[in-house]
């Protein structure tokens, strides 16, 4: 069954068309900097893009911290919300459940595919970010390595495993979306209600983080630790909200796929 | 090859199915007959273990249902509430893809086996049209197709020939009894009486929610015991058969008379011109009205049965 959600998922243009509209706003940035040579100052704006103006090979970390934030949850939350509530609302559900397709094992084929679409995008946009970066912007490329967060040189081996790392993260948190969406799309009929439930949560979520009243529980909130990646650049590593943000997301993933199979397991399907 | 023992689903405090004994026999083609909303779907959804029962058992080709699903479902095609398949891709790719789920069919033959599907169904000939243009009838056929994709035991069809015109419907129906020739058993719901009278070989009538009948056609169609007699001479027919007569229609009458073949020689030895003589059965329609009464979408509040129309059309 994941053998077939991956063809599914390669085969929709959908698919394709997704990655390339969340391919066009950090390459738009490029041209943006590229065109005008007005870079943020160092310390602001999203996270190492006043590197980028000196060194363009570092614009594929400057584009992940563009897309994280808002366009992949994004992506996710739809494409995990429409897995199970999109296919009842197509009527395929029930041809695939007496095929016999196993209620978990579709579950798991359906988070393959949300992840592997993830996996996906991030390394169209990393690709593109890296031909972008490379051709457009600052060209002092360092043959040391690049600079870290924390103004100590990296050497290249050290940046692409920093790298490989922060990605690997950033698929983390995205599994916590995608599990919850997942389970919101056991619940609902409708896949818009699934995706639009799950950017509630991480608009809630982000919305209370900057709310000191909710100090009490804002290490629990699911994008606290979101962009806690950045740290994997400084020198040495900052590795405690990286532990914490893991566990979390660990946590999420645990109790809503579990949700979504005991909710799912069990359900009439009526539709 | 189906058998439920009192199965029963309660959607809050509706029951929509209540305690529905099904017994489908291996080379029935068993006619599911009901109003809608009467519960047939429902029932149909907890046979292929997509409404878990609230009360009740469910046998499928001899186990248990849901609890056998992964072994039993590879042997049973069905069509629930109309047929369903991906919109942006043909009506073969379809095939190709359901094909491949669950235990999976061989994929050497994949495509030979999609093949034979569509030809059977009538869609050969169809085109790499995607099935968001396809009519509701070629949808129709589709989903048939998908169903004899593995070659069931067993065929579960929900309302098979919604939104067909009467050529295929004819077509589906020959195709069906075709399938049954060839051993597998067919379970149909529908609610046309036509379409069941026409097909069936065993009848269940589903009630609001009930199983109020589970017959084989051949015995529900029995002789009512009268004989319909035209004759331009309804007079002396009348003082021939003097009291046997129940009811006249100008030169049609209905006779009590066990015998048809006997009440001609009586008739013609009298002189009586005969220009049509048939035994009277009771047709389905007639014994489906008495078993239900009512209809199930008449919600009026005095749901008092309505007498049971004993001649129906005759």
């Amino acid at each position: 069954m994941i053998r077939v959600e991956l063809s599914k998922l390669l085969r929709s243009r959908r698919t394709w068309v997704t990655i390339g509209l969340v391919d066009a706003l950090p390459t738009l940035v490029a041209v943006l900097l590229a065109l005008t040579d007005l870079g943020p100052r160092p310390g602001t704006g999203p996270a190492f893009l006043s590197a980028v103006m000196t060194d363009g090979t570092l614009f594929p970390l400057a584009a992940l911290a563009i897309v994280l934030p808002l366009f992949l949850p994004l992506v996710v939350a739809i494409t995990a919300g429409e897995a199970i509530a999109g296919e009842a609302q197509q009527g395929t559900l029930r041809y695939l459940l007496v095929r016999p397709v196993g209620r978990a094992r579709l579950l798991l084929a359906k988070l393959v595919s949300v992840m592997a679409f993830v996996a996906l995008t991030v390394v169209v946009v990393g690709a593109t970010a890296y031909v972008v970066g490379a051709l457009l912007l600052g060209d002092e490329q360092l043959t040391t390595g690049a600079t870290s967060v924390s103004g100590t040189s990296l050497t290249t081996p050290e940046l692409v495993a920093r790298t490989l790392l922060a990605l690997a993260y950033a698929m983390l948190s995205m599994l916590g979306v995608a599990a919850i969406a997942l389970f919101l799309s056991t619940v609902v009929r409708s896949p818009l209600a699934a995706a639009l439930g799950t950017m509630g949560i991480l608009i809630s979520s982000t919305l209370l983080l900057t709310l000191d009243a909710a100090d009490s529980f804002r290490a629990f909130l699911p994008t606290r630790y979101w962009l806690a990646f950045v740290d994997l650049f400084r020198d040495p590593i900052f590795w405690r909200d990286l532990e914490r943000g893991v566990l979390l997301q660990a946590a999420y993933v645990v109790v809503f796929l579990a949700a979504a199979w005991a909710n799912f397991a069990t359900k009439d399907i009526t539709d | 090859m189906i058998r439920t023992s009192g199965l029963t689903k309660r959607f809050g405090s509706i029951t929509a199915v209540d305690h529905v004994d099904l017994d489908v026999r291996e080379g029935d083609v068993y006619g599911f007959l009901g109003a809608n909303g009467s519960g047939k779907t429902t029932t149909v959804r907890m046979l292929l273990g997509l409404v878990l029962a609230t009360r009740g058992t469910a046998e499928l080709l001899g186990r248990p249902m849901p609890a056998a699903a992964r072994e039993v479902l590879p042997f049973v095609g069905s069509l629930v509430e109309g047929p369903a398949a991906y919109p942006q891709l043909s009506g073969r790719a379809n095939l190709a893809l359901f094909d491949r789920m669950g235990t999976g069919g061989v994929r050497a033959t994949r495509s030979t086996r999609v093949g034979d599907a569509l030809d059977r169904v009538g869609l050969g000939g169809v085109d790499g049209r995607p099935v968001r243009a396809y009519s509701l009838g070629m949808r129709q056929r589709l989903g048939l197709a998908s169903a004899l994709l593995r070659a069931p035991r067993l065929l579960v069809l929900d309302e098979p020939t919604n939104g067909l015109d009467p050529q295929g419907i004819r077509d589906i129906r020959a195709l069906l009894l075709e399938l049954n020739r060839a051993g597998t058993t067919v379970f149909v719901s529908s609610h046309l009486l036509a379409e069941i009278e026409q097909m069936c070989t065993r009848v269940g009538v589903l009630h609001r929610g009930r199983l109020v009948l589970q017959e084989q056609l051949a015995d529900l169609q029995r002789p009512t015991g009268r004989v319909l007699l035209g004759t331009p001479d309804a007079e002396r027919a009348i003082a021939l058969l003097d009291g046997h007569v129940e009811h006249r229609d100008g030169d049609r009458l209905v006779v009590r008379a066990a015998d048809a073949a006997e009440l001609a020689v009586r008739l013609v030895g009298a002189g009586v011109r005969v220009a049509e003589l048939r035994p009277e059965r009771h047709t389905l329609e007639s014994v489906v009205l008495e078993a239900t009464g009512a209809g199930s979408d008449d919600f009026s509040a005095t749901a008092a049965p309505t007498g049971p129309d004993r001649g129906g059309r005759g």
